[in-house]
């Protein structure tokens, strides 16, 4: 019992550490940095939950695409960092009057509920306990009562790749590429001629 | 002593909390920079999951666990299309200052 709560402690602390150097590193590359440090210490947690499953795929769509991208991004472009923080202290009292509030009324409504008494007779769907394993249970009701919704999740990441696509697509005005109906169009008698030279004369 | 050593489910509610909240102060704290906020936005988005897979841990439930993943699959979409136009935007503007982002004013 006290692993488990040493551990949960361990990875929280981590989690909250790297999530304030994220919003305060001054060089973005290092806040992408510590935002994966945070990802993987959420996925301690999941895993620590008993959710095994979303914590492995937290780290495969969070660490090993959506970081990597900002990461990319955040070096494609060539910014100077220091001008974009600026005057970016004057912000800071309202900031932090509104996260007081914020997280005032979050522990308070956190602190103050609790649950009805007849829960266990609205789960939706159970978990079936230590005999199947999370990501089984999981992919039992994915694929049936909620299949609809996968497949609608599938649809926003196809219509976000094509969005994405469409946007930061450029054509360049050297760079030659094959047009297959060009080629095809293109007929001998366009291209070619026959030329008659005399002999000692040259074309 | 029982509240440290009996982790329940205040205490994954509480970090969730804490960590929304260090979301919302890093938008206020990098006002110009959307990369940054654009992180906070994920910090936000990480928070809410954590809630999620708390609940259904201790609710036994894992319908939970099914939303956080349509949760992940929204927030990764929105970071590849956020990512998009802030290229598009620098490309054309050479900066990607929030300030700057006026055009539609009318």
């Amino acid at each position: 019992m006290i692993i488990s709560a040493l551990a949960f402690y361990f990875f929280a602390g981590i989690l909250v550490l790297s999530s304030v150097l994220v919003i305060t590193a001054k060089n973005p590359v290092h806040s992408v940095l510590f935002l994966i440090l945070a990802f993987f210490n959420s996925a301690g947690l999941f895993i620590l939950l008993g959710a095994e499953f979303v914590g492995m795929i937290m780290v495969i769509v969070y660490v090993g695409a959506v970081a990597v991208l900002f990461l990319f991004v955040v070096m494609m472009l060539d910014i100077s960092f220091a001008d974009l923080r600026k005057g970016a202290m004057q912000y800071v009292p309202i900031g932090l009057i509104i996260g007081a509030v914020l997280l005032f009324e979050l522990i308070a409504v956190f602190g103050t509920w609790s649950m009805s008494d007849d829960k266990l007779a609205n789960l939706a769907a159970p978990s079936p306990g230590e005999s199947v394993s999370n990501t089984q249970a999981l992919g039992k009701i994915i694929y049936t009562d909620y299949v609809l919704a996968f497949q609608g999740a599938g649809l926003i990441l196809f219509v976000a790749m094509v969005g994405a696509i469409v946007l930061t697509h450029r054509r360049r005005p050297g760079v030659r590429r094959q047009s297959v109906a060009e080629q095809h169009a293109r007929k001998p008698e366009d291209v070619l001629k026959v030329q008659k030279v005399t002999p000692g004369t040259g074309v | 002593m029982d509240l440290l050593t009996e982790i329940g489910l205040a205490h994954y509610l509480t970090l969730a909390g804490i960590l929304f909240t260090i979301g919302v102060f890093g938008m206020f704290l990098n006002r110009k920079n959307v990369i940054v906020i654009l992180m906070s936005v994920e910090l936000m988005l990480l928070a809410v999951n954590i809630n999620f897979v708390a609940f259904s841990a201790y609710l036994g439930d894992l319908v939970g666990q099914v939303f956080t993943m349509f949760i992940l699959t929204v927030a990764a979409a929105e970071a590849a299309i956020g990512l998009a136009i802030l290229v598009v935007f620098f490309r054309n503007k050479g900066t990607i200052a929030v300030e700057e982002i006026a055009d539609m004013k009318g």
